[in-house]
């Protein structure tokens, strides 16, 4: 076989092989994450939308809140008063490894709040 | 407008009832109760129990929030008498007045609550720089060398552990008295050795203990102020 021909083969598998990925999203486009909810709960402590958005920023403020200001309880829009507890409020409906972990796998991030908060389900 | 100077000072006590005056929050140790049993753990454990504060065997490692050493450890050769030389002390956070480790944190991780003089610690802050414990004339502060959760028998989910690369304190229990409750360790003392309270306000326990007994403090001449008393 001439060197032409080896080379054109060489260069076909790779851009094979390269593209893998694109063929197969385009065969099988990745299905959304759907996370499971609190069984009996209806809705969360602000609306749907906001909470996926902006939850990282509302824990981040509830963080302020607790440890700077010494405010443990507030108002949710609902009306209902909650305390400004990751592993009370949050965990206390929520399940982290089914719903925080595997939103936070899928989107490839790491929150650092586990490094010390602790899932009251998994103590250890 | 006219003014009389009795309305005047009438306005100027209302203001200054509509500005309570801050809390300052304070213990007193009867060292005599908790002489009783010398041997007895139960503060630190209660303590370090409700805190998820890890058993590190290495004391150059270990973490601790409330323990006991020696009289003359904690207040000097000289004011040790015979009496109670060698006697164990409990030593905790003195929240001081003039906290050393608050001026010394170069991110206000370690502050003073303005609202009841509490020095609190927020652990998402700390970068792990260890001023504050160079600047603590107490040795109230220890760091994390590690990740504390492998020297942890069992966690109390109600409250976070820390992570490698912080300081960590006694904290007067924030979280307790956020719940109207007690110290962990005021609560548990078998004498009840430890009462706890607002000094500033003349008719709460710790301040009539203050007012009625032999009160002195850990090192005094530095001016900290020091927000835990020892009374003999």
């Amino acid at each position: 076989m001439s060197e032409r021909a080896i080379i054109a083969t060489g260069i076909a598998l790779f851009l094979a092989a390269a593209c893998f990925p694109f063929y197969r999203n385009a065969a099988a486009p990745p299905r959304p994450l759907v996370l499971p909810l609190p069984a009996g709960e209806r809705e969360c402590i602000a609306p749907v939308a906001y909470m996926r958005a902006s939850h990282g920023d509302l824990l981040l403020a509830w963080r302020d809140r607790v440890v700077r200001s010494g405010e443990r309880v507030f108002t949710a829009p609902d009306g209902r008063v909650r305390e400004l507890s990751l592993t009370r409020t949050c965990l206390g409906c929520h399940e982290k490894a089914a719903f925080c972990d595997r939103c936070h796998d899928y989107v490839a991030i790491g929150p650092d709040c586990w490094n010390c908060h602790v899932d009251p389900r998994r103590p250890q | 407008m006219k003014i009389t100077r009795q309305a005047f000072l009438a306005l100027l006590a209302a203001a200054a009832r509509a500005f309570p005056r801050p809390r300052r929050m304070a213990m007193a140790i009867d060292l005599a109760k908790c002489w009783k049993d010398r041997g007895c753990t139960r503060c630190s454990q209660a303590c370090h129990a409700a805190h998820n504060v890890p058993q590190i065997p290495d004391r150059r490692r270990e973490i601790k929030w409330i323990w006991k050493d020696r009289f003359e450890n904690a207040f000097g050769e000289e004011s040790a008498s015979p009496a109670v030389a060698g006697a164990p002390v409990p030593l905790l956070c003195n929240h001081c007045e003039h906290p050393a480790c608050v001026k010394v944190c170069p991110t206000g991780a370690t502050f003073k609550r303005a609202s009841d003089g509490l020095v609190m610690m927020d652990e998402h802050r700390c970068i792990g720089c260890r001023y504050c414990m160079a600047a603590c004339p107490y040795g109230s502060r220890s760091f994390n060398w590690s990740d504390p959760r492998p020297f942890l028998r069992t966690i109390d989910p109600a409250y976070p552990t820390r992570t490698k690369g912080v300081v960590e304190k006694c904290t007067f229990c924030a979280e307790r008295l956020a719940r109207g409750g007690q110290p962990a360790c005021v609560e548990v003392c078998p004498p009840k050795a430890m009462v706890f309270g607002d000094a500033a306000d003349p008719s709460s326990a710790v301040a009539q203990l203050l007012q009625t007994r032999h009160a002195f403090r850990r090192k005094p001449e530095l001016g900290a102020g020091p927000n835990v008393f020892y009374l003999l």
